[in-house]
């Protein structure tokens, strides 16, 4: 199971953000789980200078813009591709 | 660069509806057509070309840059300078003023980015440029800069670190010239053409209704309200009416995108150009949103001196407007 962390304090990009990494786990139908980080503290533990920011498995794969669907399907689907 | 519109426009109004020229509806949708679509080209445009720029010069290497280097006064300007080219997002700026303080990059350097970013940004100058012509949006672009410069190194002699949030102030005495280098991510223009192509449409999208609205009322404006209007009722050149503009600016929050075409039309209306932009920066630099989010950060009084500062510079700047333009 994958963790997927979308960093943002809740702009308008970062919810948009939240909805595609949504919709391309679900369409994927990968088992993981989203959470949304919107306490800057916790944000700023991954060292990113721009919101939102996409972290899977403690790593962060996006940051300061709203992903693509394909990147997403590229970094997130390793799994269910294969 | 615009004449076809206008004439494509002289022709729908004049034409095609038939409305004589010298009515008000036919000037008030005159300036509605031209302005909204000549605005729109404008925007896509500048927005597009920011987005290429800012694939070469992402605000990471600007701050390891800032981070690793002794640069005598200059951190200011470049600081200030990347404020303006970086697209805002007001809920970018305190992660971006934390990582900045982590960097060990001076507070009043931070400030000076802090202060331009918001100011002058993609959408106010694609729409100063529509509206106002290419001079004026060069002496906008330019005194929004100064102005960052100024109010970070007044912010910066201020000493001011003791008045950051507790957390804030441990990572500012722990903060050390870089360890630890924020990497931009590698990729050819190629891949990253579409994601700016992207980008660009999403930000007109999400001003286009700003925009219409703002011109919609400017067009109005436009068309109704009698030339001197605002100089014969408002008194627009007593001394205070600078500071009056900028003090009832700053609790308003509008964006670029809507109050630049209202600007306008007072501009074209009677009341001072320098008043005008002064209460135009005070809309868009300094806001009580704005204030809340900062809040994670600054202690209150940190915020309550932030902003004075910065009002205090746009109300000398705008007394310096009036001066050089009217002159």
């Amino acid at each position: 199971m994958k963790h997927i962390k979308i960093l943002g304090t809740g702009c308008v990009k970062c919810k948009r953000t939240e909805e595609v990494v949504r919709r391309v786990v679900e369409e994927l139908g990968i088992d993981a789980e989203i959470e949304k980080v919107e306490d800057i503290q916790a944000i700023m533990a991954y060292n990113i200078l721009s919101t939102p920011a996409v972290v899977i498995d403690e790593e962060v794969v996006i940051k300061g813009r709203i992903p693509d669907r394909k990147e997403l399907e590229i970094l997130l689907g390793d799994v269910s591709v294969a | 660069m615009f004449r076809w519109l206008e004439k494509s426009t002289d022709w729908l109004v004049y034409q095609l509806l038939g409305l004589s020229a010298e009515s008000h509806l036919s000037q008030a949708l005159h300036f509605f057509v031209y302005d909204t679509i000549k605005i729109l080209i404008l925007l896509l445009l500048i927005i597009w070309l920011m987005g290429v720029v800012n694939a070469y010069f992402p605000v990471d290497r600007l701050r390891n840059f800032l981070s690793r280097h002794k640069l005598f006064g200059l951190e200011y300007f470049l600081a200030s300078l990347f404020g303006a080219i970086t697209p805002f997002c007001s809920c970018s700026s305190v992660p971006l003023f934390i990582g900045f303080v982590k960097g060990g990059i001076p507070l009043g350097v931070t400030f000076a980015f802090l202060v331009t970013s918001p100011l002058v940004n993609e959408v106010a100058v694609a729409l100063f440029l529509g509206l106002f012509g290419w001079k004026i949006t060069i002496i906008y672009a330019i005194s929004g800069i100064l102005l960052g410069v100024v109010s970070g190194w007044i912010l910066g002699k201020l000493n001011l670190e003791p008045y950051l949030t507790e957390w804030v102030r441990q990572i500012w005495e722990k903060a050390e010239a870089d360890r630890e280098i924020f990497e931009s991510t590698h990729r050819t223009f190629r891949q990253r053409l579409p994601e700016i192509n992207r980008e660009a449409f999403g930000i007109v999208k999400s001003v286009l209704l700003y925009v219409i609205i703002g011109i919609g009322i400017g067009a109005l404006m436009h068309g109704y309200v009698p030339e001197g209007f605002f100089e014969k009722y408002l008194q627009a050149d007593t001394w205070y009416a600078v500071p009056l503009a900028v003090i009832l600016a700053v609790p308003i929050y509008a964006n670029a995108a809507g109050i630049v075409p209202v600007i306008q039309v007072f501009v074209a209306k009677g009341i001072p150009l320098g008043t005008s932009i002064a209460f135009m920066m005070g809309v868009i630099g300094l806001s009580l949103p704005e204030a809340t989010l900062l809040k994670k950060v600054m202690t209150l009084k940190l915020i309550g001196i932030f902003f004075g500062v910065v009002t205090l510079c746009i109300i000398l700047s705008g007394y310096l407007f009036n001066l050089i333009l009217t002159s």
